[in-house]
């Protein structure tokens, strides 16, 4: 019984730190209408410089710095934000595919760094012993997986009430504008690029702060943990749950996961043992047509978005307008 | 210096040139940067290696490779065969996928779904041939001086030869014909190209299917002086947009300039900083066109 506890402490915490990145992903495809294949550089960067803040000082690797957990947190926003400024100030401003095809480059490049670039990433064995928030109770796992999970719960909760009230503020309502008719948003003088900038770096800074959770959660990471795979999956746990709305890119990660970590078992039931590593294939393709399937068939989603967000607005008028869309 | 890595670079940059065409046609006629692009060079590599398989058992002896090159007569027989599959595989994934999703008119829309389908074709070829590589042939080739200290070996020459002329065929067919002059038209205006008889369903049809073909080709030949893998296509994916977009979007001529820009970058870089940090050169290229010439060299303003 004990065990199934702390198994689903486990599972809920990988979830919600997938559900973290699908918040990141919400208000930069959601609300903006900006498409990020680079999802996984950008978890990537915010991993990797939370790392080598809070490591230990390590012989032949840059750092590490040996500072407390939430500095490493910050630092991972700043610079997955960074990196999201430098190339949404290059493709913003251009054709809306370019921003498709510039942040699958730089997902492409940051995984050649993380692979090649020893003295700073640690090369293709990674960076280990990265500082657990409760590393002291990692005798018992009970307690370190709720702990774990109470911390990635938390954290989790305030981005998402933080991004509710944002989706509501009059900042969101110029995104939406911007995404639904870009002339009339800057007709009413609102610099459509600038906003979409904002909401590029905002999105990639909260991938930037999962990507350093998750690697505190599991206190070891590689360059083979940010492939496109997790991409893939990031979007098709925001589509499913139903993009545009926060608590669908929540919903859409928990069962997204839930799937996937069904899955495994399930082949390995299906499949003979020198054939499971083939058959792990297998499950991207499930998603890859699940993904298709929804685009195709219901493009807002499970929960999809609400058409009035404003709560000035709420109420009746709301709910008939909710239920047109 | 060694003046190898000049040829190195022409050699990858047909091969990247000859993909991009099919991107950069795709891209200004049905307006949108498909990704699954990749997969079709992946596809169509595997379908010409299986064929070829499947050839040479139905022969039942070893078949001797042509001239001086390292694979036999069921290889080119096979390429064409599997040129058309490839073409009739992206006719299959519009008609699932892309024809519905044009009717929502959200380019972006078209863009995920098309990462969506690659990612899925990719993990299926993945699972059925795993992810170990494979060769067309096993034969040694030696590569012979052609002067100025560089060298090619024959299969190597003969792919630049088959590439040119797929270049200039599709030039001629761009710039000359009844088609091209169709397709240049409905990627200008496809409701006004309506209009004036064009038959729009029919133009996009053929842009899939000569895409997906040259994918197939630049697949192959990849396949031939490389080697054939599940990711050869994804990998490509980069260079392939890069070149597309530095030559300017539409353009075929720009497409192969943007290529081979884009294959001697990469050389280079193996040159100068090593082999592992080759895939950054087409990205580099690619931020340098957006920030100084984002229309690229040959494309119009839009």
């Amino acid at each position: 019984m004990l065990d199934l506890v702390g198994y689903g402490a486990f599972f809920l915490t990988t979830a919600l730190s997938y559900g973290l990145i699908c918040l990141g992903l919400n208000i930069q495809w959601g609300q903006t209408g900006l498409f990020n294949v680079g999802v996984a550089g950008f978890v990537a960067i915010g991993a990797y410089t939370s790392a080598l803040l809070t490591t230990p000082e390590t012989a032949g690797r840059l750092g590490g710095f040996d500072l407390p957990i939430v500095i490493g947190w910050l630092g991972a926003m700043l610079t997955s934000g960074l990196a999201a400024a430098f190339i949404g100030a290059i493709t913003l401003r251009l054709r809306a595919d370019y921003l498709a095809i510039t942040t699958f480059g730089i997902a492409i490049v940051i995984q050649l760094i993380a692979v090649n670039v020893q003295g700073l990433t640690g090369g293709p064995f990674g960076i280990g012993f990265i500082p657990r928030p409760f590393g002291t109770l990692a005798g018992n796992a009970l307690a370190f997986n709720l702990a774990n999970l109470a911390v990635v719960a938390v954290v989790t909760g305030i981005v998402f009430l933080a991004l509710e009230r944002v989706t509501r503020s009059p900042w969101g309502r110029v995104l939406r504008a911007i995404r639904e008719d870009e002339t009339a948003a800057a007709s009413l003088g609102k610099n459509a690029n600038f906003y979409r900038l904002q909401a590029f770096v905002l999105g990639s800074a909260i991938m930037g702060l999962a990507g350093a959770i998750q690697g505190h959660f599991i206190g070891f990471i590689a360059p083979e943990n940010y492939l496109s795979a997790i991409t893939f999956q990031v979007w098709a746990m925001l589509i499913i749950g139903g993009s545009g709305n926060n608590r669908g890119a929540l919903l859409g990660a928990v069962l997204v996961w839930a799937l996937w970590s069904a899955s495994g078992p399930l082949i390995s039931a299906i499949f003979p043992p020198e054939q499971q590593a083939r058959a792990a294939a297998l499950q991207i393709v499930a998603i890859g047509v699940v993904m298709v399937a929804i685009l195709l068939v219901r493009q807002r989603g499970l929960l999809g978005e609400a058409a009035t967000v404003s709560r000035h607005l709420d109420g009746g008028e709301a709910e008939a307008a909710d239920s047109d869309a | 210096m060694n003046l190898q890595f000049l040829a190195d670079g022409i050699l990858v940059g047909a091969m990247i040139g000859l993909g991009a065409i099919g991107v950069t046609l795709t891209y200004s006629i049905l307006g949108f940067a498909n990704f699954v692009h990749g997969e079709f060079i992946t596809w169509g590599t595997y379908a010409a290696l299986t064929l070829a398989g499947g050839i040479g058992l139905l022969v039942g002896q070893d078949i001797a490779p042509l001239g001086p090159f390292s694979i036999g007569w069921p290889v080119l027989v096979a390429g064409l065969i599997a040129m058309v599959l490839t073409g009739l595989l992206a006719l299959l994934l519009d008609l699932l996928v892309f024809r519905r999703l044009r009717r929502h008119g959200n380019a972006i829309i078209m863009v995920m779904a098309s990462f969506g389908a690659s990612m899925a074709l990719r993990s299926l070829v993945e699972f059925v041939f795993t992810s170990e590589p494979a060769y067309f042939s096993r034969e040694l080739q030696i590569a012979i001086p052609i002067g100025l200290g560089i060298r090619l070996t024959p299969d190597q020459m003969l792919m630049l030869g088959l590439t040119l002329a797929l270049v200039v065929i599709m030039q001629l067919v761009i710039s000359k014909t009844q088609l091209g002059r169709s397709m240049r038209a409905v990627s200008e205006n496809p409701a006004l190209a309506q209009v004036a008889g064009v038959d729009v369903a029919q133009v996009v049809r053929l842009t899939w299917m000569i895409g997906g073909a040259l994918a197939c080709a630049a697949g192959i030949m990849a396949g031939i002086t490389v080697q054939i893998r599940p990711f050869m296509g994804f990998d490509l994916l980069l260079p392939l947009f890069s070149a597309a977009i530095l030559g300017g979007i539409g353009s075929v001529p720009g497409a192969v300039i943007g290529g081979l820009i884009v294959g001697l970058g990469e050389s280079l870089a193996v040159q100068l900083i090593g082999a592992n940090y080759r895939a950054a050169a087409a990205f580099l290229l690619l931020i340098a066109v957006l920030l100084v010439k984002p229309t690229g060299l040959f494309g119009r303003r839009d």
